[in-house]
């Protein structure tokens, strides 16, 4: 047997009480694909910002290529032929792709020997791995999809045997994921080593060789991916089985809840967002919209939620709702029944340096049930309230008095989805519920979901995770450049129709 | 207005828009580099102060350089220690640095001089002299060009020849070298400097470093060059209106040379035309001289346009978790 390109022993690392990292070792073969797979916060991402010396492990050591090699700063991971792509990408957006390539590499004290140089090296190497960019683009102008290519030039640029992606398709739309993992197939042909992040299961079961399992900081596993299945992976990384498809009975659609009729929505930079779009929710089902981050769906989300002004009509149960003046806010939307769980809960919905109780009574603050008289709050109340709804929801740890950003992303999304589900809303606006989540408490919100659904609920689910929208949707709209391309019945459709949808391909072909 | 006033006008606005212009391209590295210095006015007033102070107790003006561009190095190195070191708030720590030299530079001025908070007058080789160009006597007689260039061109100090020459000079660095990369990238996403193996922190330094150099040139030209000695406060807003420039220049080295001949023309204006009769109506002295100020704000508020400042500028580089 060969020498691992990658072998690391015994890792350790704490971030103050928290321990991210326990005692973790692993064997990654040259000329392989690596996945690395757990829940957020298990701790993938701070063991390969250790191999990448972002940071410094407590204990452990790092072998390279059968040596042993110390890794104090990304300098010397980059001299060791490590090449990390980020989940957030670390371009300069108003540098042009060749600068961001050559920076930090450059060979020369002068930059346009330097550049030119790098034109010629970045030329082959689009050319052998199809890895096409213009490189005099600025970063800004490109794509995420192209933006993530740059961070793979980047890291070829500086002749990187092993590569690490985190997150990869996070960003990317299905036919860019399929493109990039063609790239890194013959990646692997040419003998380079990859890991591979993710907490997608069918990533992992798609691309990787061997699979390594994280949950809380340990490596629990690491098995050939031929010999492992999705549950057994689902069960490693949660420690218990987990329903991986949402068992729901078939919609029984009743009145129109939600109906919106000729919605646009212009930015504050005059650019146009929504762009005169229709459609209907009922009463007991699911609409989902899909499409790729940034087509638009925030947005929409947001105007119906009262905080972006728009212009159209929108009936909610029949009646119009005003759009302009002082009864166009999210205050008077949910006393009309609209609830909403926003896309970004740690902007848009909680406050992080709030308690639990403060943020669980938040939008509904007004209500009698909080007041004590006309001048004071009843914050007895709100506490017990809290408390009620945070056993429901099985948030953990269950002490109200906690600050928001003390709470993990999955139990914040239980605390703001218990806010609003509880609130019996007609219609449930729900963006990107799972985002961030780990796989236990999305099993959780999902049923959640349904079982408001089978109480004759409206529900209108935005989501970039095209798994979460053909599982849960009763039916499925697509949103590309702030229309919607289409709608599809999820029994009528597949993966590959949507993602062609969303890219805004609409044809005969699809 | 014949051409001999144009000229003069000319003349003094070379000499007016030098400080600005060393101070505007001071912030232009600091800022470039994701480092906000509001403190340019205060290390500009202690490079004054030192410079002034050295070169009358020494006899010699470049002695007197040198202690200027050291003050404002060392304030730099506070400035650069509160907000890269410990990510502290920058703009309260330029605002310190400015009351500190504010305060400092006239006490210790009464301590040492004992003149009311002013250093003595400065005469001989203790003041930057003016260095006439050569040909003078051949080209002076040449009509219009002649004129020009004894008048315009010629006869100013050593700094205004070093602040026009700072402008190519930096425009190079910035866009044509290594460093350059690095220390704009490091004002946009210091991330990306940082995973690519750079030292965030020691290419900020750096441009810390080269802000309190070109700040003290600024500050020196003031009491040895400009003014024979130093008075209190005699800076007088020009760090300000340097910051201006830059954000007017966009952060450009060319487009600052540009700003601080206008912020400069518009000083000399000042100077040169005290009270203007419009038809019976006076144009109070006092208004001459706010107009450089007024024109300040009216150029900021109405005619930048859009002004991208770099995008990581003003906050301390954490290492993301």
């Amino acid at each position: 047997m060969s020498t691992p390109a990658i072998e690391l022993k015994g890792i350790s690392k704490a971030f103050g009480p928290v321990q991210a990292n326990k005692d973790i070792s692993i064997r990654v073969m040259p000329g392989t694909i690596h996945g690395i797979i757990g829940e957020n916060g298990a701790g993938k991402s701070t063991l390969m910002s250790i191999l990448y010396g972002f940071y410094k492990a407590d204990a452990g050591e790092i072998w390279i290529n059968g040596k042993k090699t110390e890794i104090p700063d990304s300098q010397h991971a980059i001299r060791a032929g490590i090449g990390m792509v980020f989940q957030h990408f670390k371009l300069v957006e108003n540098f042009t792709v060749l600068e961001n390539v050559v920076l930090g590499a450059e060979d020369g004290a002068l930059l346009r020997p330097t550049l030119a140089r790098a034109r010629a090296q970045l030329k082959k190497l689009a050319e052998e791995y199809e890895l096409n960019v213009d490189p005099d683009a600025l970063i800004e102008d490109i794509g995420v999809g192209m933006q993530q290519r740059v961070e793979i030039l980047k890291s070829l640029y500086r002749q990187a045997d092993i590569l690490i992606l985190d997150e990869p398709t996070g960003v990317l739309t299905p036919a860019e994921a399929d493109h990039l993992f063609r790239i890194l197939e013959s990646l692997k042909r040419e003998g380079k080593t990859i890991i591979l992040i993710t907490h997608k299961l069918r990533e992992i079961m798609e691309i990787t060789d061997t699979v390594s399992v994280m949950r809380r900081g340990e490596m629990t596993a690491t098995v050939r991916t031929a010999d492992t299945s999705p549950p057994e992976l689902a069960e490693l990384m949660v420690g218990r089985k987990v329903l991986l498809r949402v068992e729901k009975a078939p919609a029984r659609p009743g009145d129109k809840v939600l109906e919106v009729r000729n919605l646009s929505v212009t930015d504050d930079k005059g650019v146009k967002r929504i762009k005169d779009i229709s459609f209907e929710v009922r009463a007991g089902e699911i609409l989902g919209i899909a499409g790729v981050a940034g087509n638009g769906q925030s947005e929409l989300l947001e105007a119906l939620g009262g905080y972006q002004s728009a212009t159209g009509t929108i009936l909610v149960n029949g009646q119009p709702i005003d759009l302009t003046g002082s009864k166009s806010d999210g205050r008077t939307r949910r006393d009309r029944g609209i609830a909403h769980v926003p896309e970004d809960r740690q902007r848009e919905g909680l406050i992080m340096d709030f308690q639990a109780w403060e943020n669980v009574a938040f939008g509904y603050h007004h209500r009698p049930e909080y007041q004590k008289n006309r001048f004071l709050m009843d914050h007895a109340a709100m506490k017990a309230d809290c408390e009620r709804k945070m056993e429901r929801f099985d948030v953990r740890p269950p002490n109200p008095m906690l600050l928001a950003k003390s709470f993990s992303g999955g139990n914040q999304q239980k605390l703001v989805v218990a806010r609003e589900i509880e609130r019996n809303p007609d219609l449930l606006l729900v963006g990107q519920p799972t985002r961030g989540v780990d796989i236990g408490a999305i099993e959780f919100i999902h049923q959640q979901l349904v079982a408001l659904r089978d109480q004759g609920k409206a529900i209108l689910l935005v989501s970039v995770e095209l798994d979460e929208i053909l599982s849960l949707s009763d039916r499925i709209a697509v949103m590309f450049d702030g229309q919607i391309m289409g709608e599809r019945m999820p029994a009528e459709t597949t993966a590959k129709e949507l993602g062609l949808l969303m890219a805004g391909i609409r044809g005969e072909a699809a | 207005m014949d051409l001999m006033t144009f000229l003069q006008l000319g003349d003094s606005t070379f000499r007016l828009s030098t400080p600005l212009l060393l101070a505007c391209l001071a912030g232009l590295f600091s800022e470039r580099a994701g480092i906000f210095d509001i403190g340019l006015e205060g290390k500009m007033l202690a490079a004054a102060f030192f410079s002034g102070a050295i070169a009358f107790v020494s006899g010699s003006v470049w002695l007197g350089l040198l202690a200027g561009i050291g003050a404002s190095l060392a304030l730099s190195l506070v400035h650069g220690l509160a907000s890269i070191t410990f990510r502290g708030n920058q703009l309260i720590s330029g605002v310190a640095i400015n009351f500190l030299a504010a305060g400092l530079t006239v006490v210790v001025a009464q301590d040492w001089f004992g003149q009311g908070g002013r250093t003595p007058q400065l005469a001989g080789a203790a003041r930057f002299q003016n260095i006439t160009l050569p040909f003078t006597e051949q080209i002076g007689h040449v009509p219009f060009l002649g004129p020009v260039y004894v008048e315009l061109i010629s006869g100013h100090t050593f700094i205004v020849y070093l602040a026009a020459l700072c402008v190519p000079a930096a425009w190079w660095l910035l866009f044509r070298t290594r460093f350059g990369l690095r220390l704009r990238a490091v004002g946009e996403n210091p991330a990306a400097v940082d995973t690519a193996g750079i030292s965030v922190v020691r290419l900020r330094f750096v441009a810390v470093g080269i802000c309190g150099v070109l700040c003290g040139i600024a500050g020196a030209y003031l009491a040895t060059a400009l003014q024979a000695g130093f008075i209190k406060d005699m800076t007088a807003g020009r760090g300000f209106i340097a910051l201006a420039a830059l954000i007017f220049a966009k952060w450009r080295p060319w487009y600052a040379l540009y700003a601080c001949l206008l912020f400069g023309l518009l000083q000399a204006v000042a100077l040169r035309f005290q009270n203007i009769n419009l038809g019976g109506f006076v144009l109070p002295v006092q208004f001459m001289d706010a107009l450089p100020y007024i024109l300040t704000v009216v150029i900021l508020a109405g005619f930048v346009g859009k002004a991208i400042p770099p995008r990581a500028g003003g906050e301390p580089y954490v290492k993301e978790r």
